[in-house]
Formats: structure tokens, C-alpha cells, sequence
């Protein structure tokens, strides 16, 4: 994978806001959100329930209800701005230039019919002059790229005729039928099993290295992350906390909510004696964000009431090139107590 | 070693369906004959794929599911068919945590209710009232005490998981059966509820059988684990011996499939096998493992492998061509399948 600091990312979020309204409220799903991406990348975004990494992707795709939702900001791909676009407009992007693949693939495809007939569908959609007899052939094409045996015979099957894994593959060759420059992956193997999970991801970083496209890889698991991305983003309460390379964030992370992520999870190589470092408390309602840093009231390290419960923390670069945090805590107590306190810990040590 | 307290024999559970336009009689073999045993205060880790039939081996054990073969002794004393009057009594000692803290609480009860449902089905009064039992449950949980009036809907899911545990801990009970205790809950949530799992285990001599596809949540918990695959254990022993010296090769597959952080950066060996687990309905001949393995020759077709220990260890592995005792993990050179 060749990365090019200098060109320009293909996909530029800035400053991106998305709001629900319910009848408790309005409900912060994003809360000024900026990253960008070049094709050849993959970002992974990570985070909790309720952390807007979800929100985001669907944002990206253009899949929220105009009618309820409320999105400002700005979303470039390719240079082109998606906030506003209407709905036809969108249409002609969406599996085109962008393209999803969901966590469950049964309940993203549909059961009466064939998964040929589906691929075929979204190929004919994007181009208008392909016969029927081409766009089978590109369907068989996606089928036996993505490790489908026998395609000819799988063509014709409905979805319920495959396995979990089989059934992920499918999902990923109808989101390469049209050649995406961006692959948008949500939670693509949580539904999977360990064993057909590995399989799904080296298939996703084969293709990457085939089509060059930009992916977005949304998932709760840093262990993912750590095997597949190039970037990280974590989100917190619907804001970014921390972003940069995965080797940014894995060896060197400055944020207390990635150390907390971090001291979380149980390694496959620690002391299993020693107790796991949890975060206290729960994640917080989107409806009724803690005020300054969302974070402060489980963080161990908070600076109350001044700044952290006072004002949002941005994100800005630390000295590592590219690497950004938002965070109240100076940059040299950040270091020295990741250091000195979390390192040991859990995976990080 | 002392006796058992949990002794598990050719335990087996086939499920009978129908198939096809014709509805021909045919059986699932969820689980096909395990042997295992549970001491006092231990955790047996159970770990496998989907449709290994770990949660059915669980349901079985508790006596929510009817094995079809096969015996369970607890504390010397054969539970395999007792009825539901006689099983009572036991059910004090032996309790279960279900996976989804959602569906697995009664909406329209309070939570004071669903701890103290245990102690009101089995007729037991607490010294010092009912009320105060359940407050002393839910203190000893890390819940409010105060909450006891309170729905499960007010709940997060991790503090649901801690009124499943309240309720399991209501009767004190020497044995939990913990089926995915965790997998619902974010990452931040599930070290809490495994370090109370911890804490508590210390505290009242708890055993527990561990149920979890997580493999790095199974080794932070057990300290003995079972492989299973397709209905049968493929390989169990210490914890050590499975994770760093793991001799079944399926067992060394699941290890290397999974994505650890802690190996970031590290140019690891990899085992990628090809293909889905087999349908239970028609399980392959032999060893069950033989169509995913890069080992496998005709005797594993056709023979199939028993479990057994070999030269003093007390790993025990079911498999033609075990990798030898005492190999290291690290140092895997075989390729894909």
C-alpha cells in the first residue's frame, strides 16, 4: 500500500453534526466530527454504543430521514459536497463511488430473491447500457473473487441457502459490483465466527490492495483495528477523542478513554491473575451530554470543575506528526502517565 | 485431587427434526458424548464456535435441557433424571447467568422481586426478612441497594447483568453455569462484570463453567479450559498447556485467528482454515475436524480420534497428530489449509 501524504483525501469530514429529535429531546448522535481519508486507507473507527460511529457512516451514505434528522457540516467526496444533496442525486453516488456493507447479511439482503438477480440489479442501476448477459457476468466475476466456490450454481441461490460467512461474502461482492472508491464496513464481522471472521478480513485487505479504495472500518473491537487499519478514529459521546495511526494510538494512545478501552480488554499474552482495569460508569445519554469533556465524569485524571467539566476539549495535534487528542491534560502528563500508570496494564503491556 | 464436584460422562443431547418436502426423521447431534469434571471454587472455561453445543452443554447441566445420553453427577450424586420436585432441592446449589441481560428479566416485576423470586419459589426465609437479603444481593453485586423498587428497563445492560447475578447468588449456590455472561455489553462494561465475577468467585468459593466464544475473556477467567467442536471436546487441560501449548490443531487455529492487541506489530504465523463448521446434522466421519485440517490423512476419516492424556499431562487431546507435548505456540510453520 503506497501512501501519499500529499494528495488530497478522497473523503473530507468537517465539522460534521448529526441531530435527531425525539419526543425526550434532541439527541446529539455527532457532535462536530472532522477526519479525512485517501483511497488506499483504511480508517478504523472506533467506540462504543451510542458513540456516533454508526451515525457517521450513515451519514456519509446519506441514509438518515431528511425528515427527522438535522445535518450540517460538510461531508467531500471526491470534492463534491454531500450535505444537501437530494435524494436522487444521492441515489446515483450511493453503491457507486460509496458503498456499505452491514454487520447482519440477513437482514440486509433480500430473502425472496436470488443473489444473482441482487447483484445484478445494482450493477444495471449504474450503468444503464449494460445487457443483462454483462452484468451476470461482472455478478459471477464479484461472486468467485470474494471466495465464493462455485458461482454458477451459488448465482441462482436465495440467501438463506448460505452460511453467516458465505452470506458476508456476498454482501461484499455487491458492494464491489460498481468499483466504490469507498467501502464502508460496519461491524462487517461481528456477527462471525473467529475462524470465518480471519478469513473476512484478509479478504477485505486483499481487495484494498486490488481496487484501492478507501475504507472506513466501524467496530467496537481494537483487536480489529490493530490487525487491519492504517488510521484510527475513537469516538466518545459523539465527538472524536483521539486520531492517528494505528501505531499512534496502539503504542502511544493520550487519551484516558483509549487507556481505558485498552486496560478493558483481556490479552491472548498478559497475566490473567491480574485484574482487568475497567471504566467506571456507563456511557453517557446523547440526549443529555456531560458538559465539557463528555468523558470527565468517568475519567480518572479529570481537572474539575475547571476545564474538564466546563469546556469541550478539542482535538488538536500533539507533537506526533498527524496525531491528534482532545484532551485538558497537558501533553507531557498525557505521555508520563500512560507511561508510568496504563502501559502495564491489560493488552497495552 | 478431591472429588468432584461436578462429574460429566458421555453427556449427549440430539435434537430430532425433520428435513426436507418428504419430512424425513433426522437428528442434530448438538452434543455427542463429553466427560468432564468441575471442582469445588475452580472455572472450567467452555470455548467454541457457534453450533459447538457449548450452550447446549450448558442448559443440560443445570437440567433445563434433557440430555439424551449420558450422566451428571453433582456432589457424588447422579441429577441425570431427576424430576422436578426431586431436582429442587439442588437447584440451590446450581444456578445459571444467561446471556442477554434483556430478555432474560421480567419487565413487569421490580427488581427487589426478581432477586428475591429464588428465595419465594423454594420457601426460603432469610434471617432478617426477605427485603433485607435482597438488599445485601444487590450491595454485593455493586447496585444501589435503594433501587430494589425499581424495573430492569431503568437499567443499563451492565447493571441487568448484575440482577441476573443478584438472582443467581440468591441461594448461594456452589455452582454457576455462566452462558456468555458477557458478550452483550460494551467493552468498557464487560471488565466490570467479569472482575465482579472474580471478586465473588474469591469471596464464596464459587465454581463456574465458563461458557464464551471469547477466547482472551476464557483464558482471564479459567483456569482450566475445554475446546469444543462440532458436540465434542476436542482438547482440554490447564490453562497454560491450551493457550501456550496447544496440541489439537483446531484449538491452534482459533488461537491464531484471533486479533489481539497485544500482538500489534508483530509478524505473527498465521492459520487460516478454509471453509464453514460442517452441519451437526450430518457431522463428517472420524474426526469431526478432519475437513477443515491441514493434517488430516485417511485414518481420520475413518477412526475417530478419543480424547486422551499422554505422558503424565493432564492436557488431554483428541487427535491422530497432536502436535508434541510441550511445543510452544509461537513457533507454528505450517501454512493454510
Amino acid at each position: 500500500m503506497t501512501h501519499d501524504a500529499a494528495s488530497p483525501p478522497y473523503l473530507q469530514v468537517d465539522d460534521l453534526r448529526v441531530r435527531f429529535s425525539t419526543a425526550d429531546g434532541e439527541v446529539r448522535a455527532v457532535d462536530g466530527v472532522s477526519f479525512g481519508l485517501q483511497r488506499g486507507r483504511t480508517l478504523g473507527i472506533v467506540g462504543e454504543s451510542g458513540s456516533g460511529k454508526s451515525v457517521t457512516s450513515l451519514a456519509v451514505m446519506g441514509l438518515h430521514d431528511p425528515a427527522r434528522t438535522r445535518i450540517t457540516g460538510a461531508i467531500k467526496l471526491g470534492g463534491r459536497d454531500l450535505v444537501g444533496l437530494s435524494d436522487g442525486e444521492m441515489r446515483k453516488l450511493r453503491g457507486r463511488d460509496v458503498a456499505m456493507i452491514f454487520q447482519d447479511p440477513l437482514s440486509a439482503l433480500h430473502p425472496f430473491y436470488t443473489v444473482g438477480r441482487q447483484l445484478v440489479e445494482g450493477y444495471r442501476t449504474h450503468h444503464a447500457g449494460a445487457s443483462k448477459a454483462q452484468a451476470r457476468q461482472r455478478a459471477l466475476d464479484m461472486l468467485d473473487r470474494v471466495g465464493i466456490p462455485q458461482p454458477d450454481r451459488r448465482f441462482s441461490q436465495y440467501p438463506h441457502e448460505f452460511s453467516g460467512g458465505m452470506r458476508q461474502r456476498v454482501m461484499i461482492a455487491m458492494s464491489l459490483m460498481n468499483d466504490p472508491a469507498l467501502l464502508i464496513a460496519d461491524e462487517p464481522t461481528t456477527a462471525l465466527d473467529v475462524t470465518v471472521q480471519a478469513q473476512i478480513l484478509d479478504l477485505l485487505a486483499d481487495l484494498q490492495r486490488e481496487f484501492h479504495s478507501a475504507i472506513i472500518l466501524i467496530t467496537h473491537d481494537l483487536g480489529v483495528v490493530s490487525q487491519v487499519a492504517d488510521e484510527v478514529l475513537v469516538m466518545y459521546g459523539g465527538r472524536a477523542v483521539e486520531h492517528g495511526t494505528v501505531a499512534q494510538v496502539m503504542r502511544g494512545p493520550q487519551h484516558p478513554y483509549t487507556w481505558g478501552l485498552l486496560a478493558s480488554i483481556p490479552s491472548l499474552h498478559g497475566d490473567p491473575e491480574v485484574d482487568l482495569k475497567p471504566i467506571k460508569g456507563n456511557p453517557p445519554s446523547l440526549i443529555n451530554v456531560p458538559s465539557g469533556c463528555a468523558f470527565h465524569p468517568r475519567c480518572a485524571y479529570a481537572m474539575k470543575p475547571e476545564p474538564c467539566a466546563a469546556q469541550v476539549p478539542q482535538l488538536l495535534a500533539v507533537q506526533a506528526d498527524g496525531h491528534r487528542v482532545a484532551c485538558h491534560l497537558p501533553e507531557p502528563q498525557r505521555i508520563s502517565t500512560y507511561t508510568d500508570e496504563i502501559a502495564h496494564v491489560g493488552v497495552a503491556q | 485431587m478431591s472429588e468432584a464436584l461436578l462429574r460429566v460422562r458421555g453427556l449427549t443431547k440430539h435434537f430430532a427434526v425433520r428435513q426436507g418436502a418428504t419430512g424425513a426423521k433426522a437428528s442434530v447431534r448438538a452434543v455427542d458424548g463429553l466427560d468432564f469434571d468441575v471442582h469445588a471454587g475452580e472455572t472450567l472455561g467452555l470455548v467454541g464456535e457457534s453450533g459447538c453445543g457449548k450452550t447446549t452443554t450448558g442448559r443440560m447441566l443445570v437440567r433445563l435441557l434433557e440430555p439424551t445420553a449420558g450422566s451428571i453427577e453433582f456432589q457424588g450424586r447422579d441429577i441425570t433424571t431427576l424430576g422436578r420436585r426431586a431436582m429442587r432441592p439442588l437447584r440451590q446449589d446450581l444456578q445459571i447467568i444467561f446471556q442477554d441481560p434483556y430478555s432474560s428479566l421480567n419487565p413487569r416485576h421490580t427488581v427487589g422481586k426478581i432477586v428475591a423470586m429464588p428465595l419465594e419459589v423454594n420457601g426460603i426465609k432469610p434471617a432478617g426478612g426477605v427485603k433485607q437479603r435482597v438488599q445485601e444481593l444487590l450491595e454485593l453485586v455493586g447496585l444501589n441497594p435503594e433501587h430494589y423498587n425499581r424495573f430492569p428497563h431503568e437499567f443499563s445492560g451492565g447493571q441487568r447483568q448484575r440482577i441476573g447475578i443478584a438472582r443467581a447468588l440468591a441461594l448461594r449456590p456452589k455452582l454457576i453455569v455462566a452462558d456468555e455472561p458477557v458478550s452483550a455489553l460494551d467493552v468498557s462494561i464487560q471488565a466490570q462484570v467479569v472482575n465482579l465475577l472474580r471478586d465473588l468467585q474469591r469471596e464464596l468459593d464459587l465454581a463456574f463453567v465458563f461458557i464464551a466464544h471469547d477466547l482472551a475473556i476464557v483464558r482471564h477467567f479459567s483456569r482450566r479450559v475445554a475446546v469444543m467442536y462440532l458436540g465434542k471436546v476436542v482438547e482440554i487441560g490447564d490453562r497454560a498447556d491450551i493457550y501456550e501449548r496447544p496440541r489439537h490443531p483446531y484449538t491452534r487455529a482459533l488461537l491464531s485467528a484471533v486479533p489481539d492487541v497485544a500482538a500489534f506489530g508483530e509478524q505473527r504465523q498465521r492459520i487460516r482454515l478454509t471453509g464453514d463448521v460442517p452441519t451437526p446434522l450430518n457431522p463428517p466421519s472420524g474426526c469431526r475436524f478432519r475437513t477443515r485440517c491441514w493434517k488430516a490423512q485417511d485414518v481420520c476419516a475413518t477412526e475417530e480420534p478419543p480424547l486422551v492424556a499422554r505422558e503424565g499431562s493432564a492436557q488431554q487431546v483428541a487427535c491422530h497428530f497432536p502436535e508434541a507435548v510441550g511445543v510452544v505456540n509461537e513457533h507454528v510453520s505450517e501454512v493454510a489449509a
